[in-house]
Parts: structure tokens; C-alpha cells; sequence
């Protein structure tokens, strides 16, 4: 017996450590189950609990790891973050969904680079190959961290209205760029020659700050969801650089995940679009509105909400398609009501979602769903594209460039290929617009001119509650 | 101003150029209206009809005196001599055809109005009486083909057996072939057209039949709403198609105009004795020469077989109906005529309708008139389409791809040769997480993505983790940045958590 325990106690170090990594490799696995479980609204709840539960683990372990102390100013840290946290959470409109989960990833690249710099000022003895790989670690986690920071201050600044949300056009700015990456990577060999130079990784983040500053306000408003899925993907790199640093791998597998998922985002916001990733991140989209004004649209026909209502009471089916001005003109609870009345009265009403309506992909969907509009009728872009053949009556509330026809039929148009809802082959279109501009791409609409497509001008929610009267 | 309507003359015609309802509206614009006894009666409107809508019943003589006469056919010679100098003549005249007759016409010094030379534009469309009288045309011919087809239209399964539907091929698709496409398919039909200019094929599609389309590259629209003749290999190309076709259909009803010319043969006799027995051929060019070659004008004659009628008398064999749309076209002619609705008409030359249906003013022949574009036809065809670009992309990129595999192997090849194994082994994880990482996330639904990014955001707060390893360090500083990191760090892992629970309560079924 006593043999035993002498044995066992002579392990304890490393049977802690077993303990610990086994932790944290529960909480990697409930992970990937919390976003596995996203893949149904049905198991999506539990898949936040799977989350958390992985979470509460993984911090468990740690802070039970007995090389840990301090365990006060954690406790103080934790409490005060997260109450800060909860305030956010519990506040945020959902409108302003995006401004928030922009707010969010640059926490992650601030603490990111903290934990560069942390991991740089102090680590274990290296040497030789062990100790160059360590520096670059650390000069590639300081990198994504401090370009996260600031392109999701900026991201936070255009959504939230702080900062002009068109492109800033700076001249030369691609080789400013290229200029950025290539002064970091001297450095970089410098700072790993060198064994560790802190001027060049202070020098580096001052540039990578910038860098990510410039990057985000080259780019357009709404090309947010490509930016906002973007930079999710960065802090997720950021945390597994982070992993890398302090040989961890929970943070490793977690960041990985996080970025893969934003990548996956990021591609499919751009394949909505039609353009390539690259394209998205050089900016400067939606610049040209030097519009092809000479060009005869023909004449719209505008009408009014009652009119509107009479079309929709005597519609069998009904689909409508939101876009950003929806969320900007608040309308969605308006939108939600009429979908009520309409479907008591047995009207089939349903909802097409493009893929980049509004500022953060799935943004519309959220927005629905706090308006009380059951999910099962918000259908994507794909599964009612051929659906509005049949179709009645389509309502357009503050989409543009989503559901203009020159994508599909006019080659030379800028978002040619584009793949957009095809409303226009409806019996009728609604379309509530405050003005005739044209929208983010800086491309006129042929649909607001087509024969079945109708004007409804003034603000998104009047009209919409004003249609609510009169039905 | 009087208006005179007059009997028709010509054999078979049953209709007549005013109906009761249009004889009150013209009676509104100031007009006093002379009806000829029972020139209605063909068409079902008695003269006691016309008597209450407001006309006066008149012998033929007085009706032929009248200051503007409206009338479906072209006059005969006794007609002619009736009418009074001046007078002004409103009907079916194709001067083109006859011109003999605008000759003695334009002796008589009048006014003569020829409704078949209606231009093509969207605000004559109300006038414009070959499309009507050819939407007739195109319902009548398959009233007349199903009448000689020994079989239903529609598919049936019965208890005395399965009944295959009728197999129709509409060749034309203009006013005419458009009409007869929605009668036979809503009789039951299988219905496939074809015509020379591709612009149609949505029109056609909208009616239900399936456009058959020709492997050839061919401009047809000549500008102003016609068909115009075709180059050699396109007829030929075109010719192999019905020949096709011929052997399979049922039914073919042939509606091929070319303004001024001739009807193109386009069934060969060749082709009418590859048919079925029992099939049925309903030319409506016959009176162009037909588009079969076996057509015989005002006739229904039998080839082994397959009946091919040749009736050019389609509209006039639904006459009240014809009627009545004829009437209406001539009612808002005349209200162009008539601004003033003061009875009196003008015709004013700066009108591009009125210019062009005028053929002859005050004895002098004013036709052909300049000539007109169609506002609505298509432009877009002469525009090159550039080819789409994206199949050379795809080339490109898997070239690219293969070269960044090709760079990515090469890359892990000297990392695993350098690397200490303890690197190799967390890149390791880290790989097999972005592949996983990608299969979860592709299953997420799109509807999800809002809260996949708060949840995702919370989930790499795990940042935490490396900062709480930090945190006990002895050196102040390290354990300062340290707190922070922690700080903000949970921000982020509270308040992703928080606001995903939130969002997806708000997520409901329908109740």
C-alpha cells in the first residue's frame, strides 16, 4: 500500500497534467459538437450549452492547475469582464448585431497580442530551432492579433456609424499594403536572427495596427458580412497562434475551428456576391457611381399602401425579400404583423434571404426571428428562387442589389453573375425604397422600371404599418 | 356626319363592321349611324339590335351614300360606283394586292382607310384588327382540326383504357400561333411551336408549349414585329425539323407570313405522307398560297389520310365574335379620327397611326406610307453577348490548385525535416481541426450564421486559457498584461455565450 502511494505521489506532477490535457480535450470535443449542433435551430440551444460546458471545463483546469496563481486578480478580472460582458450581450439591439460580434473579435486580437507579448517577455529555456520556431510564433500571433484589433475597431466604427462607411480610397494602396507585409516579414527574420529584438516586434505591431486599420476602411459598407466573417476568422488564427506559442493544444484545436468556420463564411458572403475573396479585401467596391445615366430605364409607376394591401388580401402567395434597409428603417416588427395578418386570412407568405442582405451573414434571419416570424417560412435564396414563378405578389423592403435582374441578364453590368433573387419574375413586385438611388454596388435597378414592379417611396416601417392599417 | 354600315358582299363573309354597343359609342363621339337591313344578321345582330343601340335601319343604297363608311372586305365594282365623292372608306383593303382596285378607288376621290395597314406600335395596339382577327384565326383552327381529328386532345386514362394526348405543332408564332398554342393546350394537347425569331420563345413557353429550337444562328425580326425570309441553310435547317416532327405530331397548324410575299412552303408533300393516318393540317396562309404544299384555298382536302384545310375564312366562321372585335377596333380608329368628338373626322397626317392606315386622301395615293420601328423590338440581340468568362477561370484554378498543393507538400516537407517533433506534433492538431472546423461549419444552416459568429466569438476566448498560464508569472508586467488579456478576454467568452442564448430563443417554429 504504502508503495502504492509513494509511487502515486511521486507522479502527481505528471498525472496532473494528464488530468489537465484530458480537460482540455473534452472541452475541444465539446467544441465541435457546440458547433456542430448549429447545424438545426432544433439542436442549436444545446449546442450553446455543449459550448459553455466546454468552456467551464477548460477554465477549471486551468485554474486548478496548481502552477497557477494569482488566482485573485483572475477571479477580479473574470468578474468584472464578465459582467461587462452580460451588459453587452443583454443590451445590444439586434440590429446592431453586427457592431457587437465586430466589438467582440478585436477583444480576441487585443488579447492576443497581449499574450504575444506576454509569451516573448517570458519563456521557457530554448534554444536553436525550438527557440527560432517560438519567435515566429510569436511575431506571426502579435501580427493577426493587432491587424484583428484594429480592422475590428474600424468594422465596429463604419457599422455603428462612427466612421464614413464608403472605402477609403487612399492612392497607392495596394502597394501600401504589400509594402506593409513585406517590412513585416524583414523584420520578422530580423527579430528571429536576432534571437528576439523587441524594437522590431514593437515596430512590426505599430504596423500591423495600421495595416489592419487601412485594410477594414478600404472597405465598402456592405461588403461588412465579407468583413465581419473575415475578421471572426483572423481572431480564430489569432488564438491558435496563441496556442502554438504556449504549446496548448485546446487553444490550437478552438482556433483552428474558429477560423476555418470564418473562412467558410467569408467564402460563401463572397460567392453570394460573385466575387473573388481577394477582390472584397483590395476595397474600393462600389466606388464607380458614375452611373450610365444616359441610359432609358423607361418609367417607374409609383402606388400606394393601400393599394398594396388590396394586392396582398387578394394574393394566394406572398414572398417577401428584406435586405439592410429592413433593419435600418426598424421595420422588421412591422413586417412581422402584416406576415400575421396575411396568414391568417390564408395567405401563403414566406421570406427569401439572400445570402449578404444586411451587415452580417445571417443577419436577417436573427432579425425575423426577434420579430416573432417563424423560421420554418425564412427560406434561403436557393430553395425559393424558382418558387417565384408562382408567386403573387413580392415585397422588396430595402434590398437593391440583391434582387436586381442585370446580374443575370445584363454581361456587362458590374455584379454580372451575381446570383440574385429572382423576384422579377413574380406576377407583382412591391418595391419600398425612400428614393430612386441607386444601391451599394452603385448600380441602377432595371426592376424598379420593369412593367410588373411597383414604387412604394418613404420610409420602410410607415409603409409597412401603413399597409398593416389597411388590410 | 353619317356613318353608313353596309352588308358584306363577298361569298361566305358572315361579318359586319359595327356591333350594337360600338354603334353607341359612336353615337357618343356626335356620329349619326345608318345601318344596312340585315347586315347583321350573319353575325347575330338583328336590325332591331341596332335599332335600340341608336342606328337607323336603311336600304343598302343610303347606307353606301353615307360621309364615312366602315366595312370588313374590299368593295366590289357595283359598290364602288355607290359611293359618293368624298366619301370616306374604312376596311380590309391590302393594297399591296389589289391595285386595280386602289386604282378605282382613288378615281372616286375619297378617302380610303386600310385597317390592314395598322402599324405595329403599342398605342395601336387597340386598332389593330389583323391581330385580332388572327387571334380568332388561331382559336378557330384548332376548333376546326379537333373537328376533324378522330381523337381527344387530351390524355385520359378511362376504364376502357389509356388515351395518349393529342400531339400539336403550332409553326408561327405570332398573334395567330399564339392563339391557337393556348386553345390546344388548354384542350389538353401536347404543344411544341417553332418559330423563326428566337425573341418569341418566351412569349411561347408562357403559353405552355415547349419551343423547339433550331441549332443555327439567325437574325429574324426585319424591325417591325414580322417575320422576314430566311437565308438558305436556315430554311434548310428548318426543313429538317418538321420533316422530323411531321412524323410524330398529330395535328400541325401552319400560321407562316411574310408581309408582301408569298407564304413559304415549309410542308412539303413528303412530309404530309410521313404523317399518321387520321392527322390533320390546318393551313392558315392558305390564302397567301399556304404553307403546304398540298393546301388548297377555301378547301378541305384529304392526302392518304391526313385532312389539310385551307379555310381562309377562319374569322368570319366565328362571326359574332369576330364582330365584335373588328367593331371595336374600327370604334377606336375612329375616335382617333374624331379628337373633338364633334362628329366630323380629320385626318391628320402628323398622327403616325393615321398616316400610315390612310392609304388613299382626296383621290391621292398615299401608300406605302414612310416606314415605322417597332419601339418594343429587341436591340439587345445585335449586341455581342460576351462569352461568359468563367470556364477559363476554372482552368486556371485548377492549375493553381494543383501548384498549391504541390507548394503546401513541399512546404510540410521541410517543416517535418527541421521542425522538433514536439511542433510537429500540435501542427499536426491544428490541421486536423481546420478539417474538421470545415465539415462542421458547411453543415451549419444559413439561417444560423448570426449566432455561428457570437458563438464562434465566445469559443475563441479561449484565448483565456494561455493568458491564465501567464498570469502567475513573476515578472509584474508579464502578470499585468496578463490580467488584462484575461479581462477582455472574458468579455468576449461571457458575452458571446449570453447573446447566443439570446438570439436563439428568439428562433420559434410556427405554432
Amino acid at each position: 500500500m504504502d508503495k502504492i502511494n509513494q509511487v502515486l505521489n511521486s507522479d502527481a506532477g505528471a498525472s496532473e497534467m494528464a488530468l489537465i490535457q484530458a480537460a482540455y480535450f473534452v472541452a475541444a470535443l465539446l467544441f465541435i459538437f457546440s458547433l456542430a449542433g448549429l447545424s438545426k435551430q432544433e439542436s442549436a440551444e444545446n449546442g450553446v450549452w455543449y459550448g459553455i460546458i466546454g468552456m467551464l471545463i477548460a477554465l477549471v483546469a486551468t485554474i486548478f492547475d496548481p502552477s497557477v496563481t494569482n488566482i485573485t486578480y483572475i477571479i477580479i478580472a473574470m468578474v468584472i469582464g464578465g459582467a461587462i460582458g452580460v451588459r453587452f450581450a443583454v443590451k445590444v439591439e439586434m440590429t446592431q448585431m453586427p457592431e457587437l460580434v465586430a466589438m467582440l473579435h478585436s477583444f480576441v486580437g487585443l488579447a492576443a497580442v497581449a499574450v504575444g507579448y506576454n509569451s516573448f517577455l517570458e519563456h521557457g529555456e530554448m534554444s536553436g530551432m525550438m527557440l527560432n520556431i517560438h519567435l515566429v510564433e510569436v511575431f506571426l500571433g502579435v501580427f493577426i492579433g493587432a491587424v484583428t484589433f484594429t480592422g475590428s475597431v474600424v468594422a465596429f466604427g463604419k457599422l455603428r456609424g462612427i466612421l464614413s462607411s464608403s472605402p477609403l480610397m487612399l492612392p497607392h494602396r495596394h502597394k501600401m499594403n504589400l509594402l506593409a507585409g513585406l517590412v513585416s516579414l524583414v523584420l520578422m527574420v530580423y527579430f528571429v536572427q536576432q534571437e528576439g529584438h523587441i524594437n522590431s516586434l514593437i515596430i512590426m505591431t505599430v504596423i500591423a495596427l495600421i495595416f489592419g486599420w487601412h485594410l477594414v476602411a478600404s472597405i465598402g459598407g456592405a461588403d461588412m458580412p465579407v468583413v465581419v466573417s473575415m475578421l471572426n476568422s483572423y481572431s480564430g488564427w489569432a488564438a491558435a497562434s496563441a496556442g502554438f506559442m504556449l504549446g496548448n493544444d485546446l487553444l490550437i484545436v478552438t482556433g483552428a475551428l474558429v477560423g476555418s468556420s470564418g473562412a467558410i463564411l467569408s467564402y460563401i458572403m463572397c460567392r453570394a456576391m460573385n466575387r473573388s475573396f481577394i477582390s472584397v479585401i483590395a476595397g474600393g467596391f462600389g466606388q464607380e457611381v458614375s452611373l450610365n445615366t444616359d441610359q432609358d430605364y423607361g418609367e417607374y409607376v409609383e402606388t400606394n399602401a393601400e393599394d398594396v394591401a388590396d394586392m396582398l388580401k387578394n394574393a394566394k402567395s406572398v414572398i417577401i425579400t428584406p435586405g439592410y434597409g429592413m433593419a435600418v428603417a426598424q421595420a422588421q416588427n412591422a413586417v412581422s404583423e402584416i406576415t400575421k395578418m396575411l396568414r391568417d386570412k390564408g395567405v401563403n407568405v414566406r421570406f427569401g434571404i439572400h445570402p449578404v442582405a444586411g451587415r452580417l451573414p445571417g443577419h436577417m434571419n436573427v432579425l425575423l426571428a426577434e420579430a416573432k416570424v417563424p423560421y420554418d417560412i425564412v427560406l434561403e435564396m436557393d430553395e425559393i428562387n424558382e418558387d417565384f414563378d408562382e408567386t403573387d405578389v413580392v415585397l422588396v423592403i430595402g434590398a437593391n442589389d440583391t434582387v436586381n435582374p442585370s446580374a443575370a441578364e445584363d454581361p456587362n453590368s458590374p455584379i454580372a453573375g451575381m446570383p440574385v433573387l429572382e423576384v422579377w419574375n413574380a406576377k407583382q413586385v412591391i418595391a419600398f425604397k425612400r428614393s430612386m438611388n441607386p444601391g451599394y454596388a452603385g448600380v441602377q435597378n432595371p426592376l424598379f422600371f420593369k412593367s410588373n414592379t411597383s414604387m412604394l417611396f418613404g420610409d420602410a416601417r410607415d409603409s409597412v404599418e401603413n399597409i398593416a392599417k389597411a388590410i | 356626319m353619317q356613318i353608313g354600315i353596309v352588308k358584306e358582299s363577298t361569298a361566305n363573309e358572315a361579318r359586319v363592321a359595327a356591333s350594337p354597343s360600338s354603334i353607341i359609342n359612336l353615337i357618343k363621339l356626335g356620329f349619326t349611324v345608318s345601318v344596312e337591313s340585315n347586315a347583321g344578321n350573319a353575325a347575330n345582330f338583328s336590325d332591331e339590335m341596332y335599332r335600340q343601340a341608336g342606328g337607323s335601319i336603311v336600304s343598302g343604297a343610303e347606307a353606301w351614300q353615307s360621309d364615312l363608311v366602315l366595312k370588313v372586305n374590299p368593295p366590289s365594282d357595283v359598290e364602288i360606283a355607290s359611293l359618293k365623292e368624298g366619301t370616306t372608306l374604312i376596311g380590309f383593303f391590302w393594297p399591296a394586292q389589289n391595285e386595280s382596285l386602289m386604282k378605282k378607288l382613288a378615281e372616286k376621290k375619297i378617302n380610303l382607310l386600310a385597317m390592314d395597314s395598322v402599324p405595329r406600335i403599342s398605342r395601336a395596339q387597340s386598332m389593330d384588327a389583323l391581330s385580332s382577327m388572327a387571334n380568332i384565326a388561331g382559336y378557330r383552327a384548332v376548333v376546326e382540326a379537333s373537328h376533324q381529328f378522330g381523337s381527344f386532345f387530351t390524355g385520359q386514362i378511362t376504364a376502357a383504357g389509356k388515351v395518349p394526348p393529342a400531339k400539336v405543332l403550332i409553326i408561327g408564332a405570332g398573334v395567330a400561333g399564339l392563339a391557337a398554342i393556348g386553345t390546344a393546350g388548354s384542350l389538353g394537347a401536347i404543344v411544341r411551336a417553332f418559330d423563326t425569331r428566337p425573341e418569341v420563345k418566351e412569349q411561347i413557353e408562357s403559353m405552355g408549349a415547349e419551343f423547339l429550337e433550331l441549332d443555327f444562328e439567325e437574325e429574324a425580326g426585319s424591325g417591325d414585329g414580322y417575320a422576314k425570309v430566311m437565308s438558305d441553310a436556315f430554311i434548310k435547317a428548318e426543313m429538317e425539323l418538321f420533316a422530323e416532327q411531321a412524323k410524330q405530331v398529330d395535328i400541325i397548324i401552319t400560321t407562316a407570313m411574310i408581309p408582301g410575299k408569298p407564304a413559304p412552303k415549309l410542308i412539303t408533300e413528303e412530309m404530309v405522307k410521313s404523317m399518321k393516318r387520321g392527322s390533320v393540317i390546318v393551313d392558315l396562309a392558305a390564302l397567301g398560297g399556304g404553307n403546304c404544299e398540298l393546301t388548297e384555298v377555301d378547301q378541305a382536302v384529304e392526302v392518304e389520310g391526313v385532312t389539310i384545310i385551307g379555310y381562309s375564312d377562319m374569322p368570319s366562321r366565328l362571326p359574332t365574335q369576330s364582330s365584335q372585335l373588328y367593331a371595336n377596333n374600327l370604334l377606336n380608329l375612329v375616335k382617333l379620327l374624331c379628337p373633338e368628338k364633334d362628329g366630323q373626322i380629320n385626318l391628320n397626317f402628323e398622327d403616325e397611326i393615321i398616316r400610315n392606315v390612310t392609304v388613299i386622301k382626296g383621290g391621292e395615293v398615299t401608300w406605302p406610307p414612310p416606314p415605322v420601328k417597332v419601339s418594343a423590338a429587341p436591340q439587345i440581340e445585335t449586341k455581342p453577348i460576351p462569352e461568359p468568362i468563367k470556364k477559363e477561370a476554372k482552368k486556371s484554378s485548377g492549375i493553381a490548385k494543383n501548384l498549391m498543393l504541390l507548394i503546401g507538400g513541399g512546404l510540410f516537407g521541410w517543416l517535418s525535416i527541421v521542425a522538433p517533433p514536439d511542433f510537429m506534433q500540435h501542427f499536426t492538431v491544428f490541421i486536423l481541426a481546420c478539417i474538421i472546423g470545415y465539415y462542421v461549419v458547411w453543415n451549419v444552416t444559413h439561417a444560423l450564421h448570426t449566432p455561428l459568429m457570437s458563438v464562434t466569438n465566445a469559443i475563441s476566448g479561449i484565448i483565456v486559457i494561455g493568458a491564465l498560464l501567464q498570469i502567475s508569472s513573476s515578472n509584474q508586467l508579464v502578470m499585468w498584461i496578463a490580467t488584462f488579456a484575461v479581462f477582455i478576454a472574458f468579455i468576449n467568452v461571457v458575452g458571446g455565450f449570453v447573446v447566443t442564448k439570446r438570439m436563439l430563443k428568439m428562433f420559434r417554429k410556427e405554432d
